[in-house]
């Protein structure tokens, strides 16, 4: 089943998807076995753990801290790479860099989502992680986010001007 | 098997780090993704309740792959949990252990403490604050900021954004605040 789609200029950087040709729903499956992937990481270094956040931000261990840190290490020297060799995707396109510009809902909004992530000692990646190992509550943490995510485009004009 | 007994105990910090940082560059040449998580949450809500808002109104159908990797994710945690548990208990640093109790957190098994995160608490005060307050400051607050741990503290600073790394110092305060300034009072709530 192929879907069909032209992707709108200003929505593009959004969906974080730069690839021309469309995927369909079995090109779209090979992102869920990285997300499984991604899933298993995320619960065997228990980084969704609520106590392991606790521990960041008291600093008292250094295993997250280690993690992120190891992670944008990593994730640099690979875009590094992609840029200074010209790497292009498996479908041969060229790869898309995003560049942001500041915007003073970086500031207001990055402090609401830490104030938010201690509390549920999860960012959005890891609420999916912990309902599937089984922590059936975070259901309800993962349907207010998604109901703050709407209240956020329902008030943006207003709060956040562009 | 000696393999799967290594890979059944918490993996450190120094192998779990870089395989999410190579979440990065896997996505990019797989199929031109950048990396980003929260934004999954606006495609539902564009996919489910757009409601005639202009924030909503794109085409969601182009972030159905990130759709599918954050189900890719909870599967992922789901048969962590089935088949490759942890058989002992996580080692919490006594630091915290002793200052969560003070704070009146008694339950130190499993990956999140039973006395909040327990379907029991769902219909009260704690429920509400610890689920809903909670899950309501990282919806709204990743969206205003236009990503998350993953968009900006990873993929944005790995690509040298200058307000990737300004959010990241966002999120870092505001979970301090929290941690140090408002949990204290919260727990006396309860």
């Amino acid at each position: 089943m192929e879907t069909k789609f032209v992707p709108g200029p200003t929505i593009v950087e959004e969906t974080g998807n730069d690839m021309k040709r469309p995927e369909g729903l079995a090109g779209n499956l090979k992102y869920g076995i990285l997300g499984i992937l991604f899933g298993i990481v995320f619960v065997k270094a228990e980084i969704v753990s609520w106590f392991r956040i606790q521990e960041m931000f008291r600093l008292q261990s250094f295993h997250m801290y280690g993690v992120i840190g190891s992670a944008i290490a990593v994730a640099m020297l690979s875009v590094w790479i992609i840029k200074r060799f010209k790497i292009k995707t498996i479908a041969g396109e060229d790869v898309v860099f995003h560049t942001k510009t500041f915007r003073p809902g970086q500031v207001y909004g990055g402090l609401l989502f830490g104030l938010g992530w201690a509390l549920t000692g999860a960012c959005p990646g890891p609420l999916f992680a912990q309902i599937g190992a089984g922590y059936v509550v975070v259901i309800v943490t993962l349907l207010s986010a998604i109901a703050g995510t709407w209240v956020y485009g329902y008030f943006r004009d207003k709060l956040a001007p562009r | 098997m000696d393999l799967l007994e290594l890979i059944r105990k918490p993996w450190p910090w120094y192998v779990a780090g870089p395989l999410i940082g190579l979440t990065v560059p896997a996505l990019l040449l797989v199929g031109n993704k950048s990396f980003g998580i929260s934004s999954s949450l606006r495609h539902i809500c564009a996919a489910c309740v757009p409601a005639g808002l202009p924030f909503f109104k794109y085409n969601w159908r182009d972030g159905i792959w990130n759709l599918v990797f954050v189900t890719g994710i909870l599967i992922g945690g789901f048969l962590t949990v089935q088949f490759l548990d942890n058989p002992n208990d996580m080692e919490i640093a006594p630091q915290t252990v002793a200052d969560l109790k003070a704070l009146g957190v008694n339950s130190f098994s499993g990956l999140m403490p039973s006395d909040i995160f327990s379907v029991a608490n769902l219909f009260n005060l704690k429920g509400f604050i610890f689920f809903v307050v909670g899950g309501f400051l990282v919806g709204f607050g990743t969206r205003m900021a236009g990503g998350c741990t993953s968009g900006h503290s990873i993929m944005g600073i790995s690509n040298l954004q200058g307000p990737s790394v300004v959010a990241t110092c966002c999120f870092m305060a505001g979970g301090f605040a929290m941690t140090h300034l408002f949990l204290p009072y919260i727990m006396q709530l309860f």
